[in-house]
């Protein structure tokens, strides 16, 4: 544990754009408005699978009002080439055609042609008189029919690529992904219990409350200016440059206040296809997708196949793990399969263990990361047969999870071998709570627990700090600020000079401006634009030292600088502040500046404690009490610490209770409302209780660990638990909503 | 130009008598963000399930996606823009400040006008009230948690200070 006793870190000061977001002053990209700006609307698929034969789009073109109609032949031609997003590449090809349909519609709402408009209703209602033939083709949205060897292709010239070998048919599966340690199969044979069983998840969205809105302006010049909702600028002006095959140097993306991301606003949707309206009519053009088109048409997160196997000899350690993973890619590769490998058994210490994972193609959206992505579908499984372990071997499920906790040394199957991490510290957290030592009685209620993981990554970030006359900072970072990050980010230089949070003052700069800066993702950006602004903070001291050293007529290395951010030489010390204004009057007018790019993963541990009540009448779970525990290596503002916690806890309860994309037999949604598509409300939930737990992570300068992601993973498979403990039901399907779990509880009697 | 005609509406938004011109079809969230500029009322749905564009309507709370600009002719309409008092903060959105209830901040503006709407009537509501008072208002990133917290911390501030 961290003993150190910092001024800042620690404290819980108000954000630095607080005030602008409590007065409606904060802008976001649909509150942005341009001289002369137009509309523009995306006509979509109604299809879920089908060929483009013709596209009229005359009648749209006379309207008046209407400046610019577009299809996917507005778009160049873009070889396969392969982008890193930051938690996921990407073929640019397919990348385009996912912005706009070229021959094939893969997906009902993929988008065949825009327009721009005065007013956003005529834009509308110009888009309803393009004419589209459509051939209508088979479809299919179920990842085990899409398996299939008969199944309808969504590309013809894709084959199975298994650990670098490719097949020769094609297919709608683009990876076969393996991994193992140990011999698994000699291990089961050895074991004294196996549980195995098999479980399905629907595909469910991260349900940002701002759909993604984009203003575009294509100069004469041939620079293009983006101000969008993005989580990270820098790749969005890579992936548009790319797409519309333009100098990325010409491209300006500035990011706009964000309303929520969560994964799901990495990919670029609308800017190519914005950037193209604006040449077109040589007017600044503005698109912002209704709530329908966010359902149907960006990103949502896979659902999934599972079948998992575990083997534990009969004193409780879990000797053998066996995974069969296949999850929805959405209509183009690269799913999240890669990271559900790797997490299904990243809580424990399991020495023979062999996965396969599978990327799907299949009609529906293409899928993006949502938090933790891959994740809560494997803890869904693996967490419910640890429970179940626990039971037939008569151990309580807290202690077979203590006995098999992954600790420093231990070695995952897809390699990595962890370095110091917390997951034990946070289940002892968890064994001394309130809530654990607080016995839960009455009919029909029930307690579960659940462990979960996610790495966190590091990637690059850049800061730069600048001095102000009045010894105050100007910092500029490059991180699109969706949870209070500025703030996190600004305490840690504030710590690192001795200076107060308020004394910073923060900035989001824009592709243009900051330093080359990869996503707000990953549960990357307290952990290493932090890192950033401290080495930043650093630069600064260094700088400083070298010029008090003329002031003060001694050699830089005589001037040590202090805990406090003081320069102290020969008996004499001064402030930050102090020397600050004093260089700057001497007409010093400093930059400090750093670059990281740490590449270690941060290794979030959680576990959480639910407690349930269901109604045997309806199946209707009430979440009556949550615990969520988090190593979060040390907070730095332990409420936005506290925030991540809650609300990710809480898109992990609707996951589990609720949410879920609807098929209809034409494989089109039926339920692309927040009215049908049920994310938890207020009253649907119980305040949720945190206990942050800090065991300092060695590759940070202030011990952080991101713990963004990891709140998210635990909550279906803890919720399972209590409702197993609550019902003798056994739930292997997401969500446990009340029909599914009433039908289950229906067949459990009947067989019992 | 479209065909549909224009009309002309006369209405108070924060105390302020307010002149435009709008079309049949525009919403009153439209109105605000486009024609006057009041961009703090958000579209997070526009179909009335999401609270981010919530108003004070003659007193009541409503989803401004929901009303028709014609639909205020003389009525008196708050925003989250009139909430603070001069250069004060309203009580709500300081305890959302120290409470940090807000994390992206889109759905704020609508949390903010919905509690103010309440807490108006009721600075005294109990939890349970609250959550079901503004189970409208649909927040993605906070678990409303906090949310709850800082509107019962508000309603104390209103209370001590009233
Ligand atoms: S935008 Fe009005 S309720 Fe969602
Ligand atoms: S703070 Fe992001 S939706 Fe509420």
């Amino acid at each position: 544990m961290t003993t150190t006793q910092y001024r800042v870190i620690g404290s819980r000061p108000v954000r630095h754009d607080g005030a602008d977001k409590v007065t409606g002053k904060a802008i976001y990209t649909a509150d942005t408005k341009l001289p002369g700006m137009l509309a523009g609307f995306v006509l979509r698929s109604p299809h879920a699978h089908a060929r483009v034969v013709s596209i009229d789009t005359s009648q749209a073109e006379a309207m008046p009002g209407v400046h610019a109609v577009i299809t996917g032949a507005d778009f160049p031609n873009v070889e396969d080439k392969v982008a890193d997003l930051g938690e996921g590449s990407v073929n640019l090809s397919y990348l385009s055609s996912n912005c706009m349909a070229q021959q094939k519609v893969l997906y009902r709402g993929h988008a065949v042609a825009a327009v721009a408009a005065t007013d956003v209703h005529i834009a509308e209602e110009a888009a309803k008189k393009i004419q589209v033939e459509y051939e209508v083709l088979e479809s299919v949205t179920w990842v085990l029919d899409a398996m299939k060897e008969d199944a309808p292709l969504l590309h013809d010239d894709l084959v199975t690529d298994s650990m670098g070998a490719k097949a020769e048919q094609p297919s709608n599966v683009p990876v076969h992904l393996h991994f193992e340690k140990g011999d698994a199969a000699a291990a089961f044979e050895e074991a004294d219990l196996i549980v195995e069983r098999e479980f399905r998840t629907a595909t469910v969205h991260q349900g940002y409350i701002e759909p993604h809105a984009v203003v575009a302006d294509y100069n004469e010049d041939g620079r293009l200016r983006i101000w969008t909702a993005t989580q990270g600028s820098f790749t969005c002006r890579q992936q548009t440059a790319e797409v519309l095959q333009i100098p990325l140097g010409n491209v300006l993306v500035t990011p706009c206040e964000i309303g929520g991301g969560f994964g799901g606003k990495i990919t670029v949707y609308l800017e190519p296809t914005a950037a193209l309206l604006s040449k077109k009519s040589g007017r600044p053009v503005r698109i912002a997708m209704t709530r329908a088109d966010v359902f149907e048409a960006s990103g949502p997160t896979p659902g999934s196949f599972m079948r998992v196997k575990l083997g534990a000899k009969s004193d409780g350690t879990i000797t053998a793990g066996e995974a069969w993973l296949a999850y929805d890619a959405g209509a183009y590769p690269g799913g999240m399969i890669g990271p559900g490998c790797m997490c299904v058994f990243s809580c424990y210490d399991i020495e023979h263990a062999v996965v396969d994972g599978y990327d799907v193609c299949l009609n529906k959206p293409k899928t993006s990361a949502y938090r933790a992505p891959g994740a809560t579908q494997v803890a869904f499984a693996t967490e419910q047969l640890v429970d179940e372990l626990a039971q037939k071997l008569g151990m309580c499920e807290l202690e077979i999870r203590e006995k098999n906790a992954v600790k420093e040394g231990s070695r995952r199957v897809d390699g990595p071998v962890y370095p110091p991490i917390g997951l034990l510290e946070c289940l002892d957290a968890l064994k001394q709570s309130d809530h654990w030592n607080t016995p839960l009685s009455g009919p029909n209620r029930g307690r579960g627990i659940a462990a979960g993981f996610w790495f966190g990554c590091g990637l690059k970030s850049s800061a730069a700090c600048t001095v102000n006359s009045d010894g105050t900072i100007n910092l500029l970072e490059g991180s699109t600020d969706i949870g209070g990050s500025r703030t996190s980010i600004a305490m840690q230089l504030a710590e690192v000079l001795g200076l107060e949070a308020e004394d910073i003052n923060p900035q989001v700069g824009d592709t243009d401006t900051a330093g080359y800066t990869d996503v707000t993702g990953g549960s990357r950006v307290t952990f290493a634009t932090g890192m950033a602004a401290y080495e930043a903070g650093r630069d600064l001291q260094q700088q400083m030292r070298t010029l008090a050293a003329d002031l003060w007529d001694c050699s830089a290395d005589d001037i040590s600088v202090g805990e406090d951010g003081s320069f102290s030489a020969g008996g004499k010390t001064v402030g930050f502040k102090e020397l600050a204004v004093e260089l700057f009057a001497a007409g010093e007018h400093l930059v400090g500046r750093a670059t990281v790019s740490p590449e270690c993963p941060t290794n979030g541990f959680g576990a959480q404690i639910a407690d349930v009540e269901v109604d045997p009448e309806t199946g209707k779970v009430t979440v009556l009490r949550y615990t969520t525990i988090q190593d979060a290596g040390k907070a730095i503002h332990p409420s936005y610490v506290e925030g991540q916690l809650q609300g990710g806890t809480v898109q992990g309860i609707g996951w589990a209770l609720n949410e879920e994309y609807f098929y209809q037999d034409d494989d089109t949604m039926a339920n692309a409302s927040f009215l049908d598509y049920r994310m938890p409300t207020m009253l649907d939930v119980p305040m949720i209780d945190t206990i942050i737990v800090e065991t300092g992570n060695p590759d940070h300068p202030y011990g952080v660990r991101g713990v963004g992601e990891t709140p998210i993973v635990p909550p279906p498979a803890a919720l399972a638990n209590a409702i197993y403990n609550a019902t003798d039901t056994r739930m292997t399907e997401l969500p446990m909503s009340p029909p599914k779990l009433w039908k289950a509880m229906q067949a459990n009697q009947t067989s019992e | 130009m479209s065909a549909s005609k224009k009309v002309h509406v006369t209405t108070t938004i924060n105390k302020e008598e307010i002149d435009f011109l709008c079309e049949p079809r525009h919403s009153l969230l439209e109105v605000l963000r486009d024609n006057l500029g009041l961009t703090g009322s958000k579209e997070g749905c526009n179909n009335g399930n999401c609270g981010a564009c919530t108003v004070i309507l003659n007193g009541r709370p409503v989803d401004s996606c929901l009303v028709l600009g014609v639909e205020v002719e003389g009525a008196e309409i708050e925003t989250v823009e009139g909430i603070a008092c001069s250069s004060k903060l309203h009580p709500v959105q300081e305890c959302f400040l120290e409470g940090a209830a807000l994390q992206c901040g889109i759905c704020t503006p609508g949390f903010l006008v919905a509690a103010k709407a309440l807490l108006d009537k009721d600075p005294n509501a109990s939890e349970e009230t609250i959550r079901f008072d503004l189970s409208g208002n649909l927040c993605r990133c906070a678990g409303y948690d906090k949310i709850v917290r800082a509107v019962q911390a508000a309603g104390q501030q209103m209370n001590a200070e009233a």
